[in-house]
């Protein structure tokens, strides 16, 4: 997917600003963000609808607390994977079904020589540890080194704040 | 506690809604619940932090603004201090503190992509130490679907 941004009017920031902390809870939403912006409500679904078809929001939808559903092992694992075939592999990182994140980085050499980073969640370290595992027999001699970073705690998270 | 019906409600949210006048009468039928419970079911898993948002996931980058991962290696007798001079920038979304020598990880969102590296510079320069601008330069998957 392209990472050209889309233009935004007025109206889709107000829509923004409106609904980047959650979506009103009763059984018309739409209706009442369009109450609380001055729109219709058929023309707030309308550019909700296009923001998504443009790729701006990626859905609408719930997103978990890991830790409260017991997924108390978070790993970033991390691979030095050579270039030539780092596009082809990331996509069958990507697609495992314990990956949550996948992304191409740059190295920062001498202090940083991995390119893949794949975000790992489990139930214990165990569980990362056996992910990674498959990880690594999948990459196979494509990645010449690797590692794990597992969180210790969480410093911040406030999430993103898109529009002021 | 969830019981089996928020774990199926979960899963089902997880994958993202239709746009429609009532989401969650359409949630609802697909479930076999009926539309207030599935709004009292999602109000209290929000309310007990089990989700931690419902609605409209937006990509920063495709809005305009700048987005990247950072990562430092901070002094173990300095580490609360630069915790809270690099929280004190609200740009600062997440932070991780993890075990590696790179031992701060935070990812840095910002209205403009060319802030990114005015907050990096100030952050370095706050601190004296150095840190690894680390931006995604191609993403194969993002779609957290944990099961509940």
């Amino acid at each position: 997917m392209s990472d050209q941004p889309i233009n935004l009017d007025a109206v889709d920031r107000a829509l923004i600003k409106a609904t980047q902390s959650g979506l009103p809870l009763m059984p018309r939403p739409f209706a009442m963000i369009a109450e609380r912006i001055g729109l219709n409500e058929q023309a707030v679904m309308d550019r909700l609808e296009r923001l998504q078809v443009a790729g701006a929001i990626r859905r609408i939808a719930a997103v978990p607390n890991h830790y409260a559903l017991g997924y108390r092992a978070n790993g970033m694992s991390v691979w030095d994977v050579e270039d030539s075939a780092v596009d082809r592999l990331g996509r069958k990182v990507g697609a495992l079904p314990f990956v949550s994140h996948c992304y191409r980085r740059p190295r920062r050499l001498p202090d940083w020589p991995y390119n893949l980073f794949a975000m790992v969640h489990g139930k214990s370290r165990d569980d990362v540890a056996s992910e990674v595992d498959q990880i690594a027999s999948l990459l196979g001699e494509a990645a010449r080194d690797h590692d794990v970073l597992f969180s210790t705690a969480i410093l911040k998270k406030t999430g993103l704040r898109l529009v002021g | 506690m969830i019981d089996d019906v928020d774990k199926a409600l979960i899963d089902r949210l997880q994958s993202g809604i239709r746009i429609s006048e009532t989401p969650f009468a359409a949630i609802a039928d697909e479930l076999g619940l009926d539309e207030t419970e599935v709004i009292h079911r999602l109000q209290h898993l929000l309310d007990g932090r089990i989700l931690s948002r419902f609605g409209p996931m937006y990509d920063a980058v495709r809005l305009g603004g700048g987005l990247t991962l950072a990562a430092m290696c901070v002094p173990e007798e300095r580490f609360d201090e630069v915790v809270e001079r690099v929280n004190a920038h609200v740009e600062v979304a997440h932070n991780y503190r993890r075990d590696h020598h790179l031992n701060m990880w935070f990812v840095l969102a910002t209205e403009r992509p060319e802030q990114i590296e005015t907050v990096l510079g100030e952050i370095e320069a706050e601190t004296g130490l150095a840190v690894l601008d680390l931006p995604k330069e191609e993403e194969y998957f993002l779609d957290l679907r944990l099961k509940a």
